[in-house]
């Protein structure tokens, strides 16, 4: 299956690539194979026949080839960067591997919209939309089961406050989009394999890492050097391949769980919470459990929803998103013995709770009073007008049946210290977990794969080595401000749900009010949630 | 003070001096810094690791103008290496490449002054900027290479580099460094300087001396080197420090005295450029410059950017005339 898979992803594209990393491993290791073009030639087109010859020998026989970037874990947010990488010309001629032993990955085709949706969904932003569309795969989204909503309604049990947004409020057709993870991982794997270029997914686990020395000589010894120099005979003129008899110290070499080796100069991890790179590299998290757990399933309206509901309850919120046809989704956030309770009840008694929770249960329906109006007479003016505090209060459509199968997860908020070291970068779940509260965990991953894109176009634009740590650190100061903005603020969401007492109450209910009456604040709250501005308050 | 400048032994003169010459003695006895030898080889060099070999203490641009008349016999290069400063600084030397370490500077200012050489060269040879590898298929050499620190990126982007340093520690460095990288072991580092490299008629799409100027024994003899290095219609690209209060201010006051960044006595105003300097010396070795650009330090964000301000440091483009 390996072989024949790796057959077909090389072409033109990657092979010229690999030809240059992987002669240089021959002529590392002093055999004469291939490398006539181990000189200036190796990168020239010509060389793609005989290229080809040697990574399949190379493969038969066990050699580790070596690729530019290796990106552990095909997931969403690893596919997202591979994507960004190959759309970009200053980076799609780095040889890119994708290690992921997910059968998913060897998809070629749209998944059928008349199945049932998958409960995993994700809220996309408008901002990590344009992202998509820059990158060529929303177009592979739009040709699967998508669902935009312009409307969104937050309220809590209390029956104090509500808040409604539209995206007219903003000037947008729409606030976001939710779409199946396996359609996203499904549009990027597409949109991925183009003409001309084509990463090697490797269908196995990452077993380890071996950190060569430094890149910098400082480890080699004087004696060691002279040898070296000797061989260099004094003439630099003489000498590429000679040189080339030091181990290549700027990679990082990764073996494989199916035995295979990998060289690479930047090792990305995408592989989530449990990130076995992040695990590798030592680099520290901090963060903690939430003792809530979260069960998600698809369930059935008779009519189509076309807005994104949420509800905060004492245990935790409960969200309705639409995902098209008559389906809906539900991430419902309890105590982890309320979650094993949901999962197990019959399906009746579910569907009866879930209504339950998003209509009387708990507490009244709020009801704005004559404060909130003098408040939107304030500002309501022409400039700070928002077509939605005129908007009254709704009550989500009915669920009429769970069509899926119900999962629980339990919460927790991770932070990696660092998101990068030496010759490795860390993206979405495995720098950062965030509650699934506001769905903005894989939107704060996009905006990770996307940053991290563009700034290995930095280095290749100023012919850095990729894997340098200056270059990567500016990766992280860019993404952890903005990470820890957002993480702050989810975190402080739940927080301030987790108390069901008398003044918190109604400090929130303020908020609430706030949220829906005044609408700068509005304006400002949904661009920030649609992933358009950094900060959640630039006025 | 032009006599005194002509009086220097020739050999002395025109042993260039790139880069690691030595002050055999304090040969200025204006310069208020001593430059000790064993203070200059304990730190890094901000622009890069050597010292200053001689005194000319203003730029003796008439002066050299006539030495290059009468310069018919410089035959006679002499190398003037001092074993012992050699030694001291190879304690250092390994720590080229820690972005980290010493030479943390060097590698902040790297950035800009590539993006530089980047957008002129593309320019001027009519290439891709948007290309990965724009430099494709140029020779280029860089005078003064020390570790790699620009020679490599060079590589990267595609040029067929030779970067030569006079300091042989410097090149085996540069040499171990680059091999581990497919992409760079092309590079050919070789210890020599600018004019034995002229004698052995060898010539370059482009030259490039970065912060090599102001510690040379004579511009002007050396940009006739960078000259007959460039081939008709190449180019090259020089940067260096110009002779302003603020540079005083900013290169040596702060940069010496107060940072430590480099070695008190680094630098010497006096023998620093003023960019008309610069493109007067230029002019004389066939080149006119087209393009400058400062490279400004912002303190607050410690980043290097280019920007229209070339009062303290600056880097210029120019190109080799026909004729």
């Amino acid at each position: 299956m390996r072989a024949s898979l790796s057959t077909i992803l090389i072409k033109r594209g990657v092979a010229r690539r690999s030809a240059t990393t992987i002669l240089a491993q021959n002529v590392v290791r002093g055999r004469g194979f291939c490398n006539d073009s181990a000189g200036s030639g190796a990168s020239s087109p010509h060389n793609v026949e005989k290229t080809l010859d040697c990574e399949e020998s190379d493969r038969m026989k066990g050699r580790p080839a070596q690729c530019d970037i290796a990106i552990v874990g095909g997931g969403m947010v690893g596919l997202a960067l591979a994507c960004a990488l190959s759309s970009k010309q200053l980076t799609k001629q780095l040889s890119v591997a994708i290690i992921d032993n997910n059968p998913a990955l060897r998809s070629r085709n749209y998944l059928k919209k008349d199945n049932i949706p998958d409960s995993r969904v994700s809220t996309v932003t408008p901002g990590t939309i344009s992202f998509f569309k820059e990158i060529g795969a929303w177009e592979h989204v739009q040709q699967q089961r998508h669902a935009f909503f312009d409307k969104m309604q937050v309220w809590d049990y209390t029956g104090l406050g509500y808040t409604r947004y539209n995206a007219r409020d903003v000037g947008k057709d729409y606030l976001g989009c939710v779409v199946e993870n396996k359609v996203l991982c499904n549009s990027l794997l597409l949109s991925l394999l183009k003409e001309d270029y084509q990463p090697i997914i490797y269908p196995a686990r990452l077993h380890s890492m071996t950190f060569q020395r430094k890149s910098s000589p400082d480890g080699i010894s004087i004696d060691q050097e002279d040898t070296i120099k000797q061989n260099l005979s004094g003439k630099a003129s003489s000498g590429n391949n000679t040189m080339q008899q030091t181990q290549p110290s700027n990679s990082v070499k990764l073996d494989l769980s199916d035995g295979q080796g990998l060289y690479a100069k930047l090792v990305v991890g995408a592989d989530g919470g449990k990130s076995r790179v992040r695990e590798l590299s030592g680099i520290k998290t901090t963060g903690w459990n939430y003792s809530q757990s979260a069960v998600i399933c698809t369930v059935e309206h008779t009519a189509e929803n076309h807005c994104a509901w949420q509800r905060f309850l004492p245990s935790g919120p409960i969200a309705l998103l639409p995902i098209g046809d008559n389906y809906s989704n539900i991430v419902w956030t309890m105590t982890p013995e309320g979650a094993s309770h949901h999962k197990s009840m019959s399906e009746e008694d579910f569907v009866k709770s879930v209504n339950h929770a998003l209509d009387y249960g708990y507490g009244p329906h709020p009801q704005s009073g004559s404060l909130d109006h003098y408040v939107e007479n304030l500002f309501s003016g022409s400039r700070f007008g928002a077509q939605s505090t005129k908007e009254g209060f709704e009550v989500p459509p009915k669920v009429i049946n769970v069509v899926s199968e119900r999962m629980a997860f339990p919460l927790s908020l991770m932070h990696a210290y660092d998101y990068a070291s030496k010759r490795v970068a860390l993206i979405g779940d495995a720098a950062h977990t965030v509650h699934p509260l506001a769905g903005q965990g894989v939107n704060l991953g996009f905006g990770d794969a996307s940053d991290l894109a563009k700034i290995v176009a930095e280095g290749v634009l100023l012919g850095a080595d990729i894997g340098e740590l200056s270059l990567l650190k500016k990766y992280e100061k860019e993404r952890k401000a903005a990470n820890i903005a957002m993480m702050a603020i989810l975190d402080g969401f739940q927080k301030a749900y987790s108390v069901d007492i008398g003044p918190v109450n109604l400090l929130r209910a303020a908020a609430f009010h706030g949220a829906q009456y005044i609408a700068p604040l509005k304006r400002n709250i949904i661009s920030y949630a649609m992933g358009e501005q950094k900060w959640p308050l630039a006025l | 003070m032009a006599l005194r400048s002509l009086r220097l032994p020739r050999d002395l003169c025109k042993t260039l001096r790139l880069l690691h010459r030595t002050p055999l003695q304090n040969p200025n006895p204006y310069s208020p810094y001593s430059p000790s030898p064993s203070v200059a080889s304990a730190y890094p060099s901000l622009l890069q690791w050597r010292s200053r070999s001689d005194a000319a203490p203003q730029i003796p641009i008439k002066e050299s103008g006539e030495e290059g008349k009468g310069g018919s016999g410089s035959d006679s290069f002499a190398s003037s290496l001092n074993p012992a400063e050699v030694a001291k600084f190879a304690a250092i030397a390994e720590t080229w490449w820690d972005s980290e370490g010493p030479f943390k500077p060097l590698h902040l200012l790297n950035p800009s002054r590539i993006s530089f050489i980047r957008s002129t060269l593309c320019r001027h040879f009519r290439r891709d900027p948007y290309s990965a590898r724009p430099l494709e298929g140029l020779k280029i050499i860089d005078v003064g290479c020390g570790g790699g620190i620009l020679s490599e990126p060079l590589a990267r982007l595609g040029a067929a580099v030779t970067g030569i340093d006079a300091v042989e520690k410097n090149i085996k460095i540069a040499r171990i460094h680059a091999a581990s990288d497919p992409l760079t072991a092309s590079i050919e580092y070789c210890c020599t300087t600018a004019e034995d490299l002229v004698r052995l008629n060898k010539q370059f799409d482009a030259t490039i001396a970065l912060e090599v100027i102001e510690h040379v024994a004579d511009p002007s003899d050396f940009c006739r080197s960078l000259g007959a290095l460039t081939a008709p219609g190449g180019a090259t690209v020089i940067s260096t420090i110009n002779r302003t209060l603020r540079a005083y201010a900013t290169a040596i006051v702060t940069a010496e005295h107060i940072l430590n960044w480099l070695p008190k006595g680094t630098h010497e105003w006096s023998k620093f450029l003023t960019p008309e300097e610069l493109v007067m010396i230029l002019r004389r070795a066939s080149f006119s410059v087209e393009e400058m650009a400062g490279v400004f330090y912002n303190p607050l964000t410690g980043e290097w950017s280019l920007s229209d301000d070339i009062s303290v440091n600056y880097i210029a483009f120019g190109v080799k005339q026909a004729s």
